[in-house]
């Protein structure tokens, strides 16, 4: 019993002291974009709003934001896409060499983005293509194709085969049959896959950084407020994203939440 | 080694739900006993009391003659078989074996020896370096077995450590379980929703429902002389026939039922004496009525019934009758294997009286 | 005659459905590698690029200090990283899978890897603030005496280290626990009825249970954190750069193609080296 005792008192104060590691940062940014000053660092002068109006001065934080949003949203579809296509024809049908297909697919999770960042930089170069939000989001649905293929791929279980076969046997096309009965079956795997996507384009920066030229994404322009040294805009700005993906999770999660305890 | 349990007075709560509400029981050394009722009924909750696993919100537990309410799993002198059989899956068999025997700091050529012994007992001696995961079900509950055995537990605590099996394997395994039982003479306390099972394995079986013990004894007592309805109708199949007791002298009581009146000796009467204006459950199980004027001995007629349905069942006929005097009553009936039975048919009951229970009616 | 071509059609409407994925990748993943893979074997000179078709880019590589050296910093910042971030995580992973009632562990775990919803950069940038000259734990230790002076604590490796173990406890957190939450009570139950204590208990059955979570967050960790950019970019403070600030460097001046592509292979053959040494433990184990 005292040994209980002692393992509690041990392990809460183990728990204090990472959790304060793990939110110490976090706290730090969020406390000194409301610095009333100028520099994030101690000492906390005062509450202010001013680094947030800047931010949403900043024409170019701005577009960064809408280009991010663009970007994600974009190449999270064409992703989602693909790989639906992809994994409906690899399960449901029995193709040649489909192992080393899927082994194909799923090869760019195993690469650093740095790595595919600068073979399309390369190319492009090459060919003389230019450097734009297309080639960013070229990157991106490299980097999360493979993922939505996993994610879709493994969902289509057999015991979704009879369903389709009772709908064509209803006289449905192929594709009357994939719109209208497959993919809402695998809702959830093609939401996951597209939110995770969503999540890895967002906050994507070595692809976005080698890629882009003029219009950037939200990363690589904080990338740019940081050349100028520490500054409470930057404060701002990542308390924004931070708070945007919290609310966002804890919508998920209610919404999610609520669905399984339905269900 | 051996030795014997005594639970005093036990009950377990949680929250709003009452697990097991008073339960006492005698076990003796060497014995194999079976917990046995649906599921809910409170033998796991028992079990798990016995092992260690969860403390009793009163009542004591007694191992040897000692008290070991609130002794941890490590320091009893009880070992647990468990239902999915836990065997470490990144050990090899002969270390899942001598697991226990490294806890004691025995050293290693030792426990090597005697794991190998308990893996030969169990039939699995060749096996001693494989991995769990190499065996099938059957041979993983053997090695869980052997396990269990390898510490030289006083007591042995059975999970429905037969449920995942099929049902070859799980008679086989019912005679092996018996065989090393006796050859270890270790007391085993086994825990199963299957009454077929308990019948075939146990010294005295233990019938338990919502928290209470309903019955207990040998498993002849227990299925022809149950002391309550619900371990009458858990053992097998049975007709409930109610009736009111008419007259009682010293050796008989007249019941009346809708099939008519029934002389019966006291001895039927499992649970309590009978007292004239009392109602009563007769009990007969199916395998007991006759046709009137087969079969040897005493006989009491019960009416005419008509057979409204019947199945064959290889050994007998399974029927159900109608009897003629309470149209709105169902009696489930074995005929023997060579009666020409159809439906329709008229046929006179008949049963032996000693083969009768009579037990007090449910509460309602 | 109508069977044969029946086939025939299924085989090419199953194509068409995988080919736009394939295509995609290969176009823009393969042939982009494959390219890179040659043009390592190039060489910059003047303004251009000459194809040589040389080793001499690998050579440079085993030959100039300043080249091997981002190799074995990279190496080393990623061995330190990965075991720190072990050792910090998996008590956090035990506490929230045994100590935290059932119904608030996903709670507790949500916020355990809370931060990972900042972006990555301004992460890094945040553990900048804290660690800086006037940051939140030199003025601690500062208002409290224990220095007089402010330490320099940001633009080192000991900052990246931190920035890196900040990240990856939060995802070990995650696959530890995942791989604690699945094991069976009954280990824990027979280990005791055995006769094992609490440490015994993990010591012998738990802890190698969770070594398949332990060895995929480790995993994890060193192909992330090897290829990294932004955090010792933000933290490192232009010392003891890593492999990727060096193949950052050969774009950015030189704008030394062959170089960088040469460097990239050298990179992704080590995280193929811990990829297959991954795998082949995992067989191992499997067996």
């Amino acid at each position: 019993m005292a040994r209980n005792r002692l393992t509690n008192f041990v392990s809460s104060v183990y728990a204090v002291l990472i959790f304060g590691f793990i939110f110490l940062p976090v706290i730090m940014l969020v406390l000194f974009s409301f610095q009333d000053g100028r520099l994030p660092v101690s000492p906390f002068n005062g509450f202010s709003l001013q680094w947030y109006e800047a931010v949403f001065a900043d024409r170019k934080l701005m577009s960064a934001l809408l280009h991010s949003f663009l970007v994600a949203t974009i190449s999270s579809l064409v992703a989602c896409l693909l790989g639906f296509f992809a994994a409906y024809g690899l399960a449901r049908f029995k193709l040649p060499g489909s192992a080393l297909q899927r082994g194909l697919l799923i090869a760019p999770m195993t690469v650093s983005y740095l790595i595919i960042a600068l073979g399309l930089l390369s190319v492009l170069n090459v060919l003389g293509i230019g450097l734009s939000l297309w080639t960013v989001g070229i990157g991106h649905v490299v980097i999360n194709l493979p993922l939505c293929f996993a994610i879709i791929y493994s969902s289509m279980g057999d015991q979704h085969i009879n369903i389709e076969r009772a709908a064509r046997d209803l006289g449905a096309s192929d594709i009357k049959v994939m719109a209208l009965v497959t993919a809402p079956m695998l809702l959830p795997s093609l939401l996951a896959s597209f939110f995770l996507s969503m999540t890895f384009s967002w906050d994507e920066f070595i692809i976005a950084f080698l890629l882009s030229r003029f219009d950037v994404t939200l990363p690589v322009e904080i990338w740019s407020l940081l050349r100028s040294g520490l500054n409470p805009k930057t404060n701002a700005i990542g308390s924004l994203v931070f708070l945007v993906s919290v609310v966002l999770l804890i919508v998920l999660e209610l919404f999610l939440f609520g669905r399984t305890k339905k269900s | 080694m051996t030795a014997p349990v005594s639970i005093e007075n036990a009950t377990k709560t949680f929250a709003s739900f009452t697990a097991l509400d008073n339960v006492s029981l005698n076990i003796n050394a060497g014995e194999f006993i079976v917990l046995l009722g649906p599921s809910g009924c409170g033998k796991t909750t028992l079990l798990s009391i016995l092992g260690g696993f969860l403390q009793p919100t009163k009542g004591r537990i007694l191992i040897g003659g000692k008290e070991m309410t609130g002794v941890p799993p490590a320091k009893r002198p009880t070992t647990t078989m468990f239902q999915d059989y836990a065997l470490f899956p990144h050990m090899k068999l002969k270390d899942n074996v001598g697991f226990g025997l490294r806890m004691r700091g025995i050293g290693k050529p030792e426990r090597e020896q005697r794991a190998k012994v308990f893996l030969d007992l169990v039939g699995l001696k060749a096996s001693a370096d494989k991995k769990p995961h190499e065996l099938s079900g059957g041979q993983r509950q053997r090695v869980a077995l052997a396990r269990a055995l390898a510490v030289d537990p006083d007591v042995l605590l059975l999970d429905e450590p037969l449920g995942a099996l099929d049902l070859k394997l799980r008679r086989q395994m019912q005679d092996e379980l018996k065989a090393i039982q006796k050859r270890v003479g270790t007391t085993f306390v086994h825990v199963t929703h299957d009454q077929e099972e308990a019948m075939a394995i146990a010294d005295r079986i233990v019938v338990m429902n919502q928290g209470k013990i309903e019955d207990f004894g040998p498993p002849s007592e227990i299925y022809m002389r149950p002391r309550s309805l619900f371990a009458a109708g858990f053992m097998g199949e049975v007709n409930f026939i109610e009736g009111t007791i008419r007259d009682v002298d010293g050796t008989q009581a007249i019941v009346e039922t809708a099939l008519g009146k029934v002389a019966l000796p006291k001895s039927c009467f499992t649970a309590g004496m009978p007292c004239i204006g009392q109602a009563t459950t007769l009990c007969i199980r199916p395998e007991h009525f006759r046709r009137a004027g087969e079969g040897n001995g005493p006989a009491t007629a019960l009416g005419q019934a008509t057979v409204s349905g019947s199945a064959f069942f290889g050994t007998h006929y399974r029927c159900h009758l109608t009897p003629t005097g309470a149209p709105q009553m169902r009696i489930v009936a074995h005929m023997p294997q060579s009666a020409a039975v159809m439906e329709g048919q008229a046929v006179m009951l008949a049963v032996n009286v000693g083969d009768i229970v009579a037990l007090p009616p449910k509460q309602a | 005659m109508a069977h044969v071509s029946l086939e025939v059609a299924e085989r090419r409407k199953a194509w068409s459905f995988v080919a736009p994925a394939l295509v995609w990748t290969f176009v823009f993943f393969v042939a982009p590698f494959l390219f890179m893979a040659a043009m390592s074997l190039w060489e910059q000179q003047g303004g251009g690029i000459v194809r040589v078709w040389k080793l001499n880019n690998y050579i440079a590589f085993f030959e100039k200090d300043a080249l091997f050296r981002g190799l074995t910093n990279s190496l080393e910042i990623t061995a330190i990283v990965t075991v720190f971030s072990i050792l910090l995580a998996y008590p956090l992973a035990w506490i929230i899978a045994e100590r935290v009632p059932q119904k608030y562990q996903r709670t507790a775990l949500i916020l355990a890897i809370l931060p990972f919803w900042t972006s990555y950069v301004v992460r890094s940038y945040s553990w900048l603030l804290v660690l800086s000259r006037n940051g939140v734990i030199n003025q601690a230790l500062l208002n409290l005496g224990v220095i007089s002076e402010p330490l320099e604590l940001a633009s080192n490796r000991t900052a990246t280290v931190i920035g890196f173990v900040h990240f990856f406890v939060m995802l070990l957190t995650l696959t530890i626990y995942a791989n604690l939450v699945q094991l069976s009570p009954n280990y824990r139950r027979a280990a005791a009825d055995l006769g094992a204590n609490a440490f015994q208990t993990f010591w012998h059955v738990i802890l190698p249970l969770t070594m398949p979570g332990i060895m995929t967050g480790a995993f994890l960790t060193f192909v992330l954190c090897i290829g990294d950019y932004v955090t010792p970019q933000i933290l490192g403070g232009n010392n003891e750069l890593v492999l990727p600030q060096i193949i950052m460097l050969q774009l950015g001046r030189r704008a030394d193609f062959p170089m960088a592509a040469a460097l990239s292979i050298i990179l992704m053959l080590v995280v193929t080296a811990a990829y297959i040494a991954c795998a082949r433990w995992l067989k191992i184990e499997r067996t």
